[in-house]
């Protein structure tokens, strides 16, 4: 395997723009969590003018919800949702400062834009894999939206979580060059 | 009559809601392996070890594979020489599934209602395919299902003149439609003809083989093969990132039709192809 990449998330333009599709990618530091009704609470409030519930600028947002935590765990089960249900919030959350997305599947030309235009990257967690991917999640804090449950927003601290760069923000598509380069006519 | 009580059943479904989520069949596993021994893609092999390590992790600790503990699909064979006593039998069938979905640690994905979307709160109601056999056990199989996967699904009502191959086309056009989404390698069940509803169910039906194991008509057998070859040429991949493996396998389920139709139905499932059953 490729050497892995090591950085430190909430994300600054250079450390994005160092990123390239098909890199392997081990994130520490802070993460939040939000998926499909946690985005549509954040984009109203982005429309009001209004505070959000956590300063997106920089931050990473992780597509998922977890499983309840056992006793004495940190957090359940916690591998990545279907992202393209996030591509209509998540331009205009890139909009406001936020720099990365973590999720499973390819998203949309809207959001492939403003990655472009505001420098932002779409990391591809492996959908599924759940169990081993809440091994890297070090705390877990619900800080909104508690109401939601599994949909809540966490603020997640995590060491050496595993991805891999999909979309990134010169373009590069993951998606549609593994097709290219694996695809029998 | 053989009597039935339903805190049996009660105490089955939570045993079995809880099981499916943290272990993996061995059949599934087997084609994990096989996949690995195609894969071209080194992110495609990088990540089919991510999903067996995490298989193995899941099982070991009793942890759920995948957040998504799905909603909890039954199906259910009862005998008609068993009387169940004590109770409502779709009420005891719900119970356990809330029991093990509490007991488990398993997560509540169910909303009580579609627009509203306030969720229920305890993963039910399950959704409870029933159909009478001769006998007198009672079986029950779950089958989870995550929303990713569900989400990539399609019953298309075809023309007769479309044919077998309308058939193939639609089939292999909706996995690459489907891209990443579904959380590939995928598992491919397909229903052809009977109702709209029907098709759909048969579909659904087809997830429950056992990976590897070929329908019992040779055209059909011959057909998942054809198929099965067809979506790995796609290139899809492991997540979509590229790659050999974009299906585990493809089950084709088949019914009498009406003479003006053809229907077809794609149920996705992902590589977290879980299902456990009971007999009672």
């Amino acid at each position: 395997m490729a050497e892995k990449k090591r950085i430190t998330a909430p994300l600054t333009d250079e450390v994005v723009q160092d990123l390239k599709i098909g890199d392997n990618v081990l994130i520490s530091g802070t993460i939040y969590t939000a998926r499909d009704a946690a985005h549509k609470r954040l984009v109203e409030l982005v429309d009001k003018g209004e505070q959000l519930p956590f300063d997106v600028k920089g931050q990473i947002i992780y597509f998922v919800g977890p499983t309840p935590a056992k006793p004495g765990e940190v957090i359940g089960s916690a591998g990545p949702t279907t992202s393209y249900r996030m591509n209509i919030y998540t331009p205009r959350l890139i909009a406001v400062g936020q720099k990365g997305m973590i999720g499973k599947g390819e998203m949309g030309p809207e959001v492939v834009a403003a990655m472009k235009k505001h420098k932002a990257v779409y990391l591809s967690a492996v959908g599924g894999a759940g169990a081993l991917i809440s091994r890297a999640i070090t705390a877990s804090e619900i800080v909104a939206y508690e109401d939601l449950g599994a949909e809540a927003i966490r603020k997640l601290t995590v060491k050496d979580f595993p991805v891999i760069v999909a979309l990134d923000c010169h373009g590069g598509n993951l998606y549609s060059e593994g097709i290219a380069k694996y695809g029998v006519k | 009559m053989r009597e039935i009580k339903t805190d049996a059943i009660i105490d089955a479904v939570r045993q079995i809601a809880m099981e499916a989520a943290t272990d993996l069949g061995e059949d599934v596993l087997a084609a994990i392996e096989n996949a690995k021994k195609v894969e071209e893609s080194p992110v495609g092999i990088d990540i089919l070890n991510q999903i067996k390590e995490n298989a193995r992790i899941a099982a070991t600790e009793k942890a759920p594979m995948c957040q998504d503990t799905g909603f909890a699909v039954l199906f259910v064979e009862l005998g008609q020489d068993v009387r169940i006593v004590g109770g409502d039998f779709c009420e005891a069938l719900n119970e356990g599934i809330r029991r093990g979905y509490k007991d488990g640690y398993l997560r509540k994905s169910v909303l009580g209602d579609p627009i509203e979307r306030k969720n229920t709160g305890d993963n039910t109601p399950a959704i409870i395919h029933t159909e009478i056999v001769p006998g007198d056990k009672l079986k029950v199989t779950i089958a989870p299902k995550g929303g990713g996967s569900e989400n990539m699904s399609e019953v298309k009502m075809l023309k007769p003149s479309d044919g077998i191959e309308g058939v193939k086309e639609f089939v292999v056009d909706k996995v690459l439609r489907s891209g990443g989404n579904p959380c590939p390698p995928v598992v491919i069940g397909v229903g052809i003809g009977g109702t709209f509803e029907k098709c759909a169910w048969l579909a659904k039906k087809a997830l429950l083989r056992k990976l590897g194991q070929r329908h019992p008509n040779k055209f059909y057998a011959d057909l998942e093969v054809e198929l099965l070859e067809e979506i790995n040429k796609l290139g899809i991949g492991p997540q979509g990132l590229g790659g050999r493996t974009t299906a585990l396998d493809v089950h084709v389920e088949v019914f009498p039709c009406h003479i003006a139709s053809l229907p077809a139905a794609v149920n996705t499932q992902c590589h977290a192809a879980r299902h456990k059953e009971i007999v009672l």
